[in-house]
């Protein structure tokens, strides 16, 4: 392995480490890629797969709205496994105050060309009648999708496999940076380019990235076809994902093609343990029963647990870390890894390439945070 | 809406075939106040399902339990909200089951290995089959073929033949030498094996060919025929239907779920029947398969382990342990050989839930990546079927249970249910 030269080598084969590989080998540089498990088996494996523009800033806007351009763009060569479904988001409100942040939420979309469209309390109750009458309506935001995150991550790897990337996988890393990688088990990859994608993990890898764990929860159901059509998420939503401090539950669930039912979502920082936690769990339930109390009687056949990677200013890190010259960082993608993870790996291999960026790159910079880390 | 109940149990006793009846009455005769839950209406388990024959040893048991004071339950453990409490769901009802100690006699499945037909309807585990037919499935004049392996085999044989069936021929996969030791044992002492079988009578005239196994099950809408591998050669026998198991594998899911250590693929226990987790104790199936006797040594010793009767207890060990070796020389005897392996053809389904075929497994190195990539035990069964098939096939090992044990309604795994407190949806930053 020590004899092989790379241009890179990407530490982490989720999402968005294959995305990186993907995209570095499409540009023609030699990769490598080293994952401590297999493709796709972390946050990529536990997350729902919504691939939705987000309206939290600007800069997430941004990135989320190219990023899911870039899935349109891909979505005539994905296999079947991926289950791409372009079924559309439907931002539910519950009440009056909520239908102003609709009519706010449309206006934001509406300047940067994003269709959606208004739903009064009956047009949603047309299109989603599982959902409690008396709610105030919607925002039904069209272009959102979903699609199956572990077979999405195994067709970006195996497109960069055909260019000629290699894959060491079940290699837990030791250490990264100083243009090599070096495994537990001794041995070491060089490059002139390391990319900390590890999700997570990024911090231990690479000591200064500020990065923690943010538990999640999900309950998957036996098959219903029929009974949701489109992702449904509160309006609270923004506000409690959003919320850094506290664990919070929202009502966020998602039709799979199967014709399954998958309910989220919750949010806890301090919780390192995979077990499902059964007070968040119920709450997040409950919460699940207010919007859609059909759901109440159906099956759950599992539940499981997932670790976001969450910044202290809940944007990724993308490009250079500041005190070693060969590492590079994307990773800290929160909740919207599967979304943005196309998008991460263009402009980071843009910024390594020279080439311009289609966005702004300065909102992701790791150098936002890592100042005082450059000074010592 | 459902209505929730909640029971506090000195010893809390979990499945109610022969071991956990077995434990049950040994400490509810102690004294202790003792709650056995099945998700049957009828005890027995699988084994004595419905057998209520006067002075079986089914019925001497049962009897024996309703008069020590044991309270029965019905419902199917699903969640552990918080140590020391078990959830069961029923109907309408969900039971929160506290306990000091909880015995775990959770019992076995049989094992299906995936060949082509096998999803084809009519062809059917041969408990299966077995367990329709005391429901009221009639069989007068249905032609069946028994395969696959174990002892189980003959039992089902006898049973449909006592209620009309024709069996055409048992195949067993194992080897006349394998078998040799077996046939002496099973002559000599069949209750050892079958509690209430007198298979030597009820066998008589069947055909029983070792060293067979079946490669494909046809028919258009139903098995109409099935071709078996005999001695090297193959041999198409037409039937209604096809009773299929090879052998026994533990339900161990509880265990796992509540930590227990797990070693080849059973709860790990002491003398006394304790599992690696205080207070937990694990008895029959789940700790070996071993057969009736067996079980109820073991729920005996659980039981007056769980009651503080360790004396008593011990003076069991003995007998035990005779039916341990036993246990084992049968495990060796029905050991599967390695040609099964080769039954798929690569469009054989193997996960019948989410519709996963041979050929989309057989590249993944693990149970989690297959899993990942092709869905494979993520569906309704949560796994308890292509788990063990693919244990076998590919030497993979299935990873951590995933609760809830069994699929359960979300209400019921969200508190939504009758007088439990309901608590406020505390939305942090919400509405």
């Amino acid at each position: 392995m020590s004899h092989a030269t790379y241009d890179v080598v990407v530490v982490g084969a989720g999402i968005v480490g294959a995305a990186c590989a993907d995209e570095f080998s499409r540009r023609g540089m030699r990769v490598a890629v080293v994952d401590c498990e297999m493709v796709g088996s972390g946050a990529t494996a536990t997350g729902m797969g919504h691939i939705v523009a987000m309206d939290d800033s600007n800069a997430q806007f941004a990135l989320t709205r190219y990023s899911q351009q870039l899935w349109q763009t891909l979505r005539p060569e994905l296999p079947e496994d991926v289950e791409y479904d372009q079924c559309g988001t439907i931002w539910v409100a519950a009440d009056e105050e909520e239908m102003i942040e609709v009519l706010r939420k449309r206006d934001y979309y509406g300047q940067r060309e994003v269709p959606t469209e208004v739903l009064d309390s009956r047009t949603l109750l047309r299109l989603e009648p599982n959902l409690r009458p008396g709610l105030a309506g919607g925002l039904l935001v069209m272009e959102d999708a979903v699609l199956y995150p572990p077979c999405a991550a195994h067709f970006l790897m195996e497109r960069a496999q055909k260019r000629g990337a290699t894959f060491h996988l079940g290699q837990p890393v030791a250490d990264a940076g100083q243009g090599r990688v070096r495994m537990r088990d001794g041995s070491e990859i060089s490059a002139g380019i390391i990319v900390n994608a590890a999700g997570a993990g990024a911090g231990h890898l690479t000591p200064g990235v500020e990065i923690k764990k943010r538990k999640g929860h999900l309950v998957i159901t036996d098959r219903y076809a029929g009974f949701l059509r489109h992702q449904l998420v509160e309006l609270g939503y923004l506000k409690s994902a959003h919320s850094i401090s506290s664990d919070s539950v929202a009502f966020n669930v998602q039709p799979r093609r199967t014709g399954q039912i998958l309910i989220g979502s919750s949010r806890q920082y301090g919780a390192d343990h995979h077990e499902v936690d059964s007070g968040i769990l119920a709450r997040m339930l409950q919460r699940a029963c207010e919007y859609l109390p059909g759901l109440a009687q159906m099956s759950a056949i599992r539940t499981w647990t997932g670790f976001r990677a969450a910044t202290p200013d809940k944007l990724p890190f993308i490009g250079p870390w500041p005190v070693d010259k060969s590492l590079f960082l994307a990773t800290g993608h929160e909740g919207l890894g599967i979304t943005t993870s196309l998008a991460t790996a263009r402009i980071l291999v843009d910024q390594i390439t020279g080439t311009k960026p289609e966005i702004p790159i300065e909102p992701y910079l790791p150098s936002r945070v890592a100042k005082e880390h450059a000074h010592v | 809406m459902s209505r929730r109940m909640r029971q506090r149990f000195e010893v809390l006793v979990v499945g109610g075939g022969p071991a956990g009846i077995a434990a049950a009455v040994r400490a509810a005769e102690a004294g202790r106040r003792v709650g056995i839950v099945d998700d049957n209406a009828t005890l027995g388990g699988q084994i004595w399902r419905g057998e209520s024959e006067a002075g079986s040893e089914a019925s001497r048991w049962t009897e024996r339990l309703r008069s020590s004071g044991a309270s029965l339950l019905r419902g199917r453990i699903f969640y552990q909200p918080e140590p020391c409490v078990l959830l069961a769901e029923a109907d309408d009802l969900v039971q929160e089951l506290s306990y000091e100690k909880l015995i775990l006699a959770t019992g076995a499945r049989e094992r299906f290995l995936p060949f082509p037909g096998w999803t084809l309807p009519n062809v059917m585990g041969a408990g299966g089959l077995q367990a329709m037919v005391k429901c009221g499935l009639p069989m007068q004049g249905k032609r069946v073929v028994v395969a696959g392996t174990g002892p189980l085999l003959l039992a089902v044989a006898a049973y449909l033949s006592q209620h009309g069936a024709e069996i055409e021929m048992i195949c067993e996969q194992a080897s006349w030498t394998s078998l040799a030791w077996f046939s002496v044992a099973l002559l000599a002492q069949p209750s050892k094996i079958f509690q209430g079988f007198q298979l030597k009578k009820e066998l008589v005239g069947i055909k029983f060919s070792p060293n067979s196994w079946p490669v494909a099950a046809s028919g258009r809408t139903t098995v109409e025929s099935v071709t078996i591998s005999r001695r090297g050669k193959l041999e198409t026998i037409p039937c209604d239907y096809l009773a299929c198991g090879f052998h026994l594998v533990p339900n161990i899911e509880v265990p796992v779920v509540l930590g227990c250590e797990i070693q080849d693929g059973c709860a790990r226990v002491d003398d006394l029947q304790r599992t690696s987790v205080a207070e937990v104790f694990c008895a029959g199936e789940p700790t070996g398969i071993g057969g009736v006797e067996l079980s109820l040594i073991e729920g005996e010793i659980a039981g007056l382990a769980a009651a503080g009767r360790i004396a008593e207890a011990s003076s069991l060990f003995g007998k035990r342990e005779k039916l341990r070796l036993f246990a084992k020389r049968l495990d060796r005897t029905f050991r599967l050989r390695s040609e099964l392996t080769n039954l798929p053809q690569p469009e054989t389904i193997v996960c019948r839930c989410e519709d996963v075929r041979y050929s989309h497994l057989r590249d993944h190195i693990s149970w989690r990546a297959a899993k990942l990539q092709t869905r494979c035990g993520m569906g309704a069964c949560q796994g308890r079927v292509c788990g063990p098939a693919t244990q076998f096939l590919f030497k993979w090992n299935p990873d951590s249970v995933r609760p809830p044990i069994f699929p359960a309604r979300i209400e019921s795994l969200a508190g939504l249910t009758g007088d439990s407190k309901q608590e406020l949806c505390e939305t942090t930053g919400g509405r």
